[in-house]
């Protein structure tokens, strides 16, 4: 437990902090809607437009197969952006809220 | 005490030897039965595989002892609550990314999925997407917030915005809830898989495997669970890979050639005309090409969409899943170990839709099916196909081995359930709300140990009750009141300020019951008027023939006694709630019940709302963005 009461309040309008979340909200939000509009247009055009998905493009592999293969092409690239995202700018940034936080607590 | 715990891993080793004694029986009787339905397939389907009971049993006792000596191991260096639910927060990301792999690819992801794919074709392919994208909520919205503002529980988490026991009660209650759901599925499904891979009874198999993992979780908590998971997921991976080179080995490693055989298959041809309930061929119609067009299985686009957001939302909130960031010793370590476990579980599950498609191209799903109607021995089937064929050594092994992967999986999974629930009952019930979180140590790990051997014996006992009832739905329903429930909650308490007790308790009472409710009234039920009906059909339609001078075959007067018997029982029949058909159209409640859960969320924090709570809020919140106030706790 900590020593004392922080007060929260005062830690949570951190410009600093503020900056932080505002960014991160925003970017998590884009993210997850966009692989979210991906993910369910697959069962649409499943059920909406087989013809679409009928369509054959190599050999006997149709839309439907590659459309799938997307859906695991794209939900890594979720990831790798994610991470990279985190790594680069929103694990610093949180480092130096957390440095912050610390003056704070000791002045 | 340890004596004790190594003479009974022992004596639990030893026990399926034993089964291997008796020589394998009874196959020889079944075949012969089948004959006589077409005379275009050559030999008729057996209706059993075989399997080697000497090398299959060793190597079921080899994982009985790899991971009894791994939770000997772990006993020794589990003393506090602390080491027990999260492995004292030492566990890296690279080993919680494995762990998480093992702890969500159950044997139904493994061999229900390769089924589907075996004898629905792409509709297998489709189904998997689901599950696969659920990460990216875990990844996005739960691993790292829940790492930085939870300790061992959602209770925990919950707790930070309110201190009123009736929040952790209701959490600790929906958890219980919901894992007993998921445990009950997994332990139906075990006593089955051994039964059709062993032979061993039901009953044995559930008691056997319901002790065992009350020993290993009683014993060696998270961290003996965490090296189960990850020796499992290991297995799985390797069964997989090795499966899918070898079939594809068969083409030159030519993914077109492999799928234009299958297309080509004319087992699979007749399958699929059989699917579309074409009687003769329709002349033009690429059947084969068929196979590799969705919509064989999955038909109505809403309940895909519904099952989707099912998983989309709901895996982000089982218990089990949100237990294991706990274990990890910070945010950076939780990011990393769902990225590893993407990793892993996408390439699984591609793998497993090829095995899927290779097993419909040399098993015939005809033969899948005649063993299993869910195609769910589709899998081991080819395993034994690739390895040599029947009867040959390197087909027994690969059988065995699959059948051991199959068992370590559903080890590997119970286990992770069962701590979960004990986290729930001990952690939050017991001792937060109980005894106001003053037990000691010694106390706190007592009745974690109770409550886990509790709910072992529990489930042994619902396990044994439900052999008989259809435990398919209860997976999707686990995953529809989570998604409904514990979801919301998660995400309004990490993230919206002005939510509170009030809607915590709400928003999870009012979504789990909505979603049970649905699925109550939903087709997923058994509805004895439809089965009635349905019989009548049959009974109708052959009378008729019985009628017009056409003398009946053998097989025909069998149907017609078994439609007339089917017709009489169902006939005054009401489904479980008492309804003659269902008042919900879809199978998967999600898309209404998810809606329902937000609203109650929101609703329940307008109406018993507290100022005192939301100030709490900028806690909670800056702990779950920065990790601020949880180094010093993962220290100890």
């Amino acid at each position: 437990m900590t020593e004392k009461r922080d007060n929260w309040a005062a830690l949570a309008s951190m410009p600093k902090f503020i900056t932080l979340h505002r960014r991160k909200k925003s970017f998590l939000i884009t993210l997850w809607c966009l692989s979210s509009i991906m993910f369910y247009l697959l069962p649409i055009c499943a059920g909406y437009a087989p013809e679409f998905m009928k369509a054959r493009i190599l050999g006997r592999l149709n839309v439907c197969y590659f459309f799938c293969l997307f859906e695991f092409a794209m939900i890594w690239a979720v990831a790798l952006i994610y991470t990279h995202r985190s790594n680069t700018y929103f694990d610093p940034l949180t480092k130096e809220v957390l440095a912050d936080i610390a003056k704070g607590v000791q002045a | 005490m340890k004596h004790f715990l190594i003479a009974m891993i022992l004596c639990m080793t030893i026990c399926p030897l034993c089964y291997a004694a008796p020589p394998a029986q009874g196959p020889a009787t079944a075949a012969p039965a089948v004959t006589g339905t077409s005379a275009k397939t050559p030999p008729s389907p057996a209706n059993e595989v075989k399997t080697n009971k000497a090398i299959t049993l060793s190597m079921f006792a080899a994982i009985i002892l790899l991971t009894g000596a791994i939770v000997v191991r772990a006993a020794k260096s589990t003393r506090t609550a602390a080491d027990y639910y999260a492995a004292g927060g030492g566990i890296s990301g690279m080993q919680n990314g494995w762990a998480i792999a093992g702890d969500y690819l159950s044997a139904a992801t493994f061999l229900g999925i390769a089924g589907i794919t075996s004898v629905f074709g792409a509709d297998g392919f489709m189904y998997a997407v689901g599950p696969f994208f659920s990460f990216v909520t875990i990844l996005l919205v739960i691993a790292e917030p829940c790492r930085n503002a939870g300790k061992y529980t959602l209770g925990d988490i919950l707790s930070l915005r309110s201190t009123s026991k009736i929040v952790r009660g209701t959490a600790a209650l929906s958890a219980v809830v919901v894992s007993t759901f998921y445990l009950l599925a997994q332990m139906v499904g075990a006593g089955k898989l051994m039964q059709l891979l062993l032979g061993i009874p039901y009953n044995v198999s559930i008691i056997g495997v319901g002790a065992l993992m009350i020993l290993y979780v009683t014993f060696g908590g998270m961290k003996a669970t965490t090296w189960v998971q990850i020796i499992k997921a290991f297995l799985l991976v390797l069964s997989g890979v090795t499966i899918t080179m070898l079939l594809l080995w068969k083409f030159g490693f030519n993914l077109f050639a492999f799928y234009d055989a299958v297309a080509s298959s004319p087992a699979i041809q007749e399958h699929v005309r059989g699917l579309l309930k074409h009687a003769a061929p329709q002349p033009g119609f690429d059947y084969g090409q068929r196979f590799l067009e969705p919509g064989l299985i999955l038909k109505n686009p809403l309940d895909q969409v519904s099952l989707g957001m099912a998983f989309a939302l709901g895996a982000a909130g089982l218990p089990h899943i949100m237990m294991r960031f706990f274990t990890v010793p910070n945010a950076k370590a939780a990011r990393k170990s769902v990225v590893i476990s993407m990793v892993l579980i996408g390439a699984f599950m591609i793998m497993v839709t090829i095995i899927g498609f290779g097993a419909a191209l040399f098993i015939t799903p005809q033969q899948i099916t005649a063993v299993d109607k869910g195609g769910n021995m589709a899998a081991p089937m080819i395993a034994q196909y690739v390895g040599g064929g029947a009867g040959s050594v390197g087909g027994d092994l690969f059988l065995a081995f699959v059948c051991a992967v199959a068992f370590s999986t559903i080890i590997a999974v119970v286990s992770g359930l069962i701590l979960a629930v004990s986290a729930a009952v001990a952690h939050d019930f017991y001792v937060n709300v109980l005894k106001d979180g003053k037990p000691d140590q010694r106390e706190q790990m007592k009745i974690a140990k109770l409550s886990a051997f509790v709910i072992g014996a529990v489930a042994i006992v619902f396990g044994i009750a439900c052999e008989k009832q259809n435990i398919a739905h209860l997976v999707v329903l686990a995953f529809a009141v989570v998604a409904s429930s514990n979801f919301p909650v998660i995400l309004f308490a990490l993230f919206w300020k002005r939510f509170n007790a009030g809607g915590i308790v709400t928003g999870l009472t009012v979504g789990a019951i909505f979603a049970i409710g649905v699925v109550l009234v939903s087709p997923t039920m058994t509805y004895p008027k439809k089965i009635a009906a349905d019989a009548k059909k049959v009974v109708d339609q052959l009378e008729t023939k019985q009628a017009s001078g056409v003398a009946l075959a053998d097989k025909e007067l069998k149907a017609l006694v078994k439609a007339r018997a089917d017709y009489a029982k169902n006939r005054d029949g009401k489904s479980l709630v008492g309804l003659d058909a269902p008042l919900f159209p879809l199978k998967n409640p999600a898309i209404l019940s998810i809606p329902v859960g937000f609203l109650a969320a929101i609703a329940g924090t307008f109406l018993f709302g507290s100022r005192r709570e939301e100030e709490k809020f900028d806690e909670l919140y800056i702990r779950q963005n920065t990790g601020y106030g949880m180094a010093d706790a993962s220290d100890h």
